[in-house]
Parts: structure tokens; C-alpha cells; sequence
């Protein structure tokens, strides 16, 4: 970030101003700092993706196969018969503009082309030049347009600047889910191998390994072991967990990023905590597995075949193990997949039972069908029948804000539940302002695999109203803790608080849960999961 | 994907400057990446951080944590900028030859 300028003068230089030219003769300008880097066509290769080769953005020649416009226009056909939402929504937007100043990559970058109304015009116009009559006949007079190299390049930079985080839907008064229409984008983008690479690796990795990170059974478990060891150094009690137990009553599952990257590291602490306290007062035995060992779903990014065999495990590791019903961790996208596509893709899951929480009896009627309960949910039932041991005067140091992880908000509607566990484990929580957070919540900017390195400018400008929100709340209430349910905002929103809320820091719900959560047999209490002293114990410290 | 010619070694890197594959690491390539971080001399513990990576990946087949690397070294996470000023991932894992690990991380 070192060749960045300073966050007041990136927000100066936001361009504000109307183009020039209409934006059918605006040329595509792929900018260094705005894109990903090309797949790595061993990763397209290993999951048998078509056309994987090398090929580089900022190049003329993309080495794209002879007869490449064909491959697309029988793809996009293909999709139009086969998802009837993708034909409503290319034909009902009248390009009202309500959703065009929505979009947290519009506000931070001021590109055009980032108003959602125009990033799906980029397809719609291919859409009514090759397969409607007015724009067979009328043309550019119609809002068509060929499909030509410029075109497709247009495509790949467009639809690789949107999160799918679907806060523009929201406000669509017809409600296209423009989400879809960036999937719909990608998944043609992948018939010709033009994908990105932070999200063809992991999805390769993940075939191979059960997760996007590489992470084979032996690391994942020495891992977890390590944690086992840290949390008896701060509370005397080893948390070992259950791996790949048949007969256990639930299996969790939860994205990778927990078990290898800070700050989701102390979450997955939490998750070790939690259940280990479970099983001691309650005999509850959660399992977890080196093979199911991903929450996050890439192939999501990427089509739907992919996102359907990475998901396939879920299920496939619950019958072999034979548990009751899955619990889910924190984790983002995993919730619109589970939701949205699991159960007709992979399911039904018959063989499971509908979800009842064992210490609590609480049935998660909504989660009868996928058989998969979200932390949060199952967190807040045993809080709220006071089936844990809390001390919240550990988080006392802690001013905490909430952010609505895109997905579980508005891919499943979580959003009283995570409140409900902050408040009832720390006393000082403040919310954002009300356009920001819940179903209107702004995204990280790094979402969809878009957390790359290489693309920070455009992951800094898309993160920036959250950022402006999360400073609101800094300034009027001394916020210090921003607090968020799923991987990749545990991964992006530490980068963007350094670079414009530097005394904020990131944390998962469940790490608030286990540092106030009282275990069975413990020692004195000194640190917080991360080592540092808790209130009143500054001072032993030194 | 480009080449880099070191001292008459040839290598090959990705976008971002890593290697391309771990086995074709050397010695040639430390020093490469030494002059790239603009570290002056090599110490010991810059060869612990080295050595522990490499150990742990030919173990694991994936860099290690950040907090398993600064607890086997020994090294707070500042100190490890401070022998690597890109940092464990871009300085110090490259150094190492490993590839660098992507998802939500």
C-alpha cells in the first residue's frame, strides 16, 4: 500500500465528473491496481475448466480460441433457456437509476461503468443485439451493441469490480438481482478461461484438498492443535476437538481462512471454546472434519457446475460421519449457497434430521430444509435460554460496532441474531448509520474473490463506505472494534482499517463469545485470546 | 510468466515475484530476493525464518500461520518485518520459494 497516497487525497481524487462520451464509445482502459491477475491455467486446468491458458489483462492478445464469439454466444443462449431469471432480468430494467448510486465500487471509484444499471447494460446490450428483434433491427438505436475484443475486455474488468454483494438489488424497484447478472458474466468469462486467479487457485485447491487454502488433513489438524495449546495457556483448559467422528451429533463446518489467517484465527479459538464447553456441561459432541474443511465456496465466483461439486461435500461428510445436522461458522458466501442453491443442488439431505438444538430443544424451522444452522442462531438460542457461562466485563475495553456481513444479511436475512450475541457478551455496542448496515449494508469491497493484493485501489475505493460508516461511529462513540461474521471481511477489513481507521481493529463474533465465556475448570483469566491483558489486569501484566 | 537472469541463473516468476515452483529454489534465488527486499547482510535469523518455512512446507505442503512462525522462531511479527521488510508473506516466504497461499485470507 506504501505507493498510495494518503486517504484524504485518494477521496479527492475520485473522478465525479460526466464522460465525455456516451459510454457505448468510451474505450476500455484496464487499469494497474483495479484488476486481478489471470487464472493460472493449472488451477482452470485441475477442475476441467475449458480454454485454460496463459493470457495477461493488460496485453492486446488474450489468446482466445478461433471461433471464441461463437463459444460465448452458444453459452449465453444456453443460460437464457436454462435460468429463467437471467431472460427476466435482461429484459425488464427500464434503467430507472435506482440502483446506480448504490453500488460501493460507484461511490469509490466514480466510474460509470460501476453503476450497477450500466455493469449489467455491458451484457444487455450483447443480450439485445444477438437475440431480440428491435436490436436485431435497430442497433446501437436500441441500446445493442456486437459483441467484439473490446466488449469482452469490458466484461472481464466490469464484472471482476463487483462484489455479487447485491445491496444494488435492494433498491431495484423490479428486483433484479444484479448478482446474478455478474455470475451469469463470470460464468460466460470461464467458458473462454478468463478467469482471475485468486479464484481459480482456491477453487482448484479446494477440489483437491477440501479447502481453498491447500490445507491436507495432517496440517489442518496440527493447526487446530496449536490453538488447543494457546487457549491452555490462557485459560489452563485443553479444548481438544473431535475430528472426523462418526456418530457425532453435529458436524461443523467453517472457511478455511479461520484456521490459517489473523485475525479469524482467535474466532476459530472461540469455536474450539464454545463447543468444548458444550460437550463438558451439556455432553454435546461436535466433530469436525479434514475433508469438509471449507465453509467458502469459489467455484461460486466461477459457474455453477463448480460451485455445485465444491459443495458437494457438506453432505457427502455428513452422511459418511452420520450426525444429526451441520452447523455452519462464520463465514459469508457459504450462506447464499446454502440457501440459495444447496438443497436442490446437492440435497435433498434427507438423511439428516431437521436441526433441533439438543441442550436447548429450539427447532430452526428455517433451516429445515438445508439441515445447516448458523452459528450465530444456534449461539443466541443458548444465550437466550441462559445456557452460558458468560463474565462480559472482559470486553469491557471493547467499544464495538457490527458489520452486516453482505451474504448472511441479504443471502439470509441474519440480522437481529449477531447483535443479539455482542450485547449479551460486552456492555458498549453502537450501530452504524441505518443506511449501512442490516439488509442496506455496505460491502467490504473484497468479497467474490476479489481480495487479492494486486487490486488494492480498487478494493480500497470499494471499501470506503463502509469505512466512512465504521468512522462515524469511531468519532461519535469511540468505536475500536469492528466485529463481523465471515472470513473475508475478517481478511479485507483489517487491510482498510489500517489505511483509513488505524486504532480500529477486526474481530468474529465468537472470539467475543469465548473471551467472556466462563469454562468448566478454568484458571485465572488474565488475557484476552490474543494475549493481551483484560480490564483491571493491565498492571500484572507489567 | 516472466524471467528473471540473477548472477547467471535464470528463473522463472509469477506476477508478483514468486517463484515458480518450490523445487527449483536455490541458493541463487535467496540472494536474488535478498536484493529485491533490500535486506544489507543475511543473519542468522533471517536463515531460521528461511529454514523454518521450508521445513514446515515440504512437512505441510502450505506456508504456516503467521503466529505458528513467530512461535517457533521466536520472532514477534514486528521483528520479522523488521528482517523482512515486505513482510512474512511477500519477503519472507518468497525468499523461502514458497508460493503464496490465496482464498479468504
Amino acid at each position: 500500500m506504501s505507493d498510495l497516497p494518503k486517504p484524504n487525497e485518494f477521496i479527492d481524487r475520485i473522478d465525479r465528473s460526466i464522460p465525455r462520451t456516451g459510454w457505448m464509445d468510451t474505450p476500455i482502459d484496464i487499469r494497474k491496481g483495479m484488476y486481478c491477475y489471470a487464472a493460472n491455467p493449472k488451477s482452470v486446468e485441475y477442475v476441467h475448466l475449458p480454454n485454460a491458458h496463459a493470457w495477461n489483462p493488460v496485453e492486446d492478445d488474450w489468446h482466445l480460441p478461433e471461433n471464441w464469439k461463437e463459444i460465448i454466444h452458444e453459452g449465453f443462449k444456453t443460460r437464457l433457456e436454462r435460468f429463467r431469471s437471467f431472460k427476466v432480468f435482461m429484459d425488464i430494467c427500464v434503467r430507472c437509476g435506482a440502483c446506480a448510486d448504490k453500488c460501493h465500487f460507484f461511490i469509490g471509484t466514480g466510474d460509470p461503468k460501476n453503476m450497477p444499471v450500466l455493469r449489467a447494460e455491458l451484457l444487455r446490450s450483447v443480450y439485445r443485439n444477438d437475440y431480440t428483434t428491435a436490436g436485431k433491427i435497430l442497433g446501437k438505436i436500441a441500446g445493442a451493441r456486437p459483441l467484439t475484443m473490446d466488449v469482452l475486455k469490458e466484461w472481464w474488468y466490469y464484472f471482476f469490480q463487483c462484489t455479487e454483494c447485491r445491496r444494488c438489488s435492494v433498491f431495484c424497484p423490479y428486483g433484479i438481482d444484479t448478482a446474478e447478472i455478474t455470475i451469469m458474466g463470470r460464468e460466460l468469462l470461464n467458458l473462454l478461461g478468463l478467469n482471475i486467479d485468486w479464484v481459480a487457485t482456491p477453487v482448484a485447491n479446494c477440489y483437491r484438498t477440501g479447502n481453498h487454502l491447500g490445507i491436507q488433513p495432517h496440517a489442518y489438524r496440527d493447526m487446530l492443535d496449536f490453538f488447543v495449546d494457546d487457549i491452555e495457556e490462557i485459560t489452563s483448559v485443553r479444548c481438544e476437538p473431535n475430528y472426523n467422528q462418526k456418530g457425532a451429533d453435529i458436524l461443523f463446518i467453517t472457511p478455511s481462512g479461520d484456521v490459517f489467517a489473523d485475525p479469524g484465527t482467535y474466532t476459530c479459538m472461540g469455536y474450539l471454546m464454545l463447543f468444548k464447553f458444550l460437550k463438558e456441561k451439556y455432553g454435546l459432541s461436535i466433530t469436525w472434519s479434514t475433508y469438509a474443511s471449507e465453509g467458502g465456496n469459489f467455484g461460486f465466483f466461477t459457474s455453477h457446475e463448480t460451485m455445485k461439486r465444491l459443495n458437494s461435500k457438506m453432505y457427502a461428510e455428513a452422511k459418511r460421519l452420520g450426525v444429526k445436522w451441520i452447523l455452519g461458522g462464520e463465514c459469508g458466501h457459504m450462506w447464499r449457497v446454502i440457501n440459495q442453491y444447496m438443497d436442490t443442488m446437492n440435497g435433498p439431505a434427507d438423511f439428516l434430521e431437521v436441526p433441533v438444538n439438543p441442550i436447548t430443544g429450539t427447532r430452526f424451522e428455517n433451516a429445515k430444509s438445508t439441515k445447516m444452522v448458523h452459528i450465530m442462531e444456534f449461539t443466541a438460542d443458548l444465550i437466550k435460554h441462559g445456557k452460558l457461562d458468560l463474565d462480559i466485563s472482559r470486553n469491557d475495553n471493547l467499544k464495538i460496532t457490527f458489520h452486516d456481513s453482505c451474504n448472511p444479511a441479504r443471502g439470509m436475512g441474519l440480522l437481529d441474531e449477531p447483535r443479539y450475541v455482542i450485547q449479551n457478551v460486552a456492555r458498549h455496542f453502537y450501530d452504524m448509520p441505518a443506511n449501512t448496515i442490516r439488509e442496506q449494508t455496505f460491502c467490504c469491497g473484497s468479497g467474490a474473490g476479489l481480495n487479492a493484493g494486486e487490486n488494492m485501489e480498487l478494493r480500497l475505493a470499494g471499501g470506503l463506505p463502509r469505512s466512512m460508516a465504521v468512522k462515524h461511529v469511531h468519532d461519535k462513540y469511540d468505536v475500536n472494534t469492528l466485529a463481523t461474521i465471515c472470513a473475508i471481511d475478517r481478511a479485507a477489513l483489517p487491510t482498510l482499517m489500517d489505511y483509513y481507521l488505524p486504532d480500529v481493529r477486526v474481530t468474529g463474533v465468537t472470539e467475543l463469545v469465548a473471551n467472556a465465556l466462563i469454562m468448566p475448570g478454568e484458571g485465572e483469566r488474565t488475557t484476552n485470546l490474543r494475549g493481551e491483558p483484560l480490564p483491571g489486569m493491565e498492571e500484572e501484566e507489567e | 510468466m516472466p524471467e528473471v537472469d540473477f548472477q547467471g541463473s535464470k528463473f522463472v516468476v509469477d506476477e508478483d515475484g514468486f517463484i515458480d515452483s518450490y523445487e527449483n529454489w536455490s541458493e541463487g534465488w535467496v540472494q536474488y530476493v535478498k536484493t529485491q527486499e533490500g535486506i544489507d547482510e543475511l543473519n542468522e535469523e533471517h536463515r531460521k525464518v528461511i529454514t523454518m518455512l521450508r521445513e514446515y512446507y515440504e512437512k505441510n505442503g502450505i506456508a504456516p500461520m503467521v503466529r505458528v512462525l513467530s512461535k517457533v522462531t521466536g520472532f514477534k511479527l514486528k521483528h520479522i518485518y523488521e528482517l523482512f521488510p515486505s513482510g512474512p508473506g511477500k519477503g519472507a516466504c518468497k525468499m523461502a520459494g514458497l508460493p503464496k497461499p490465496t482464498g479468504c485470507v
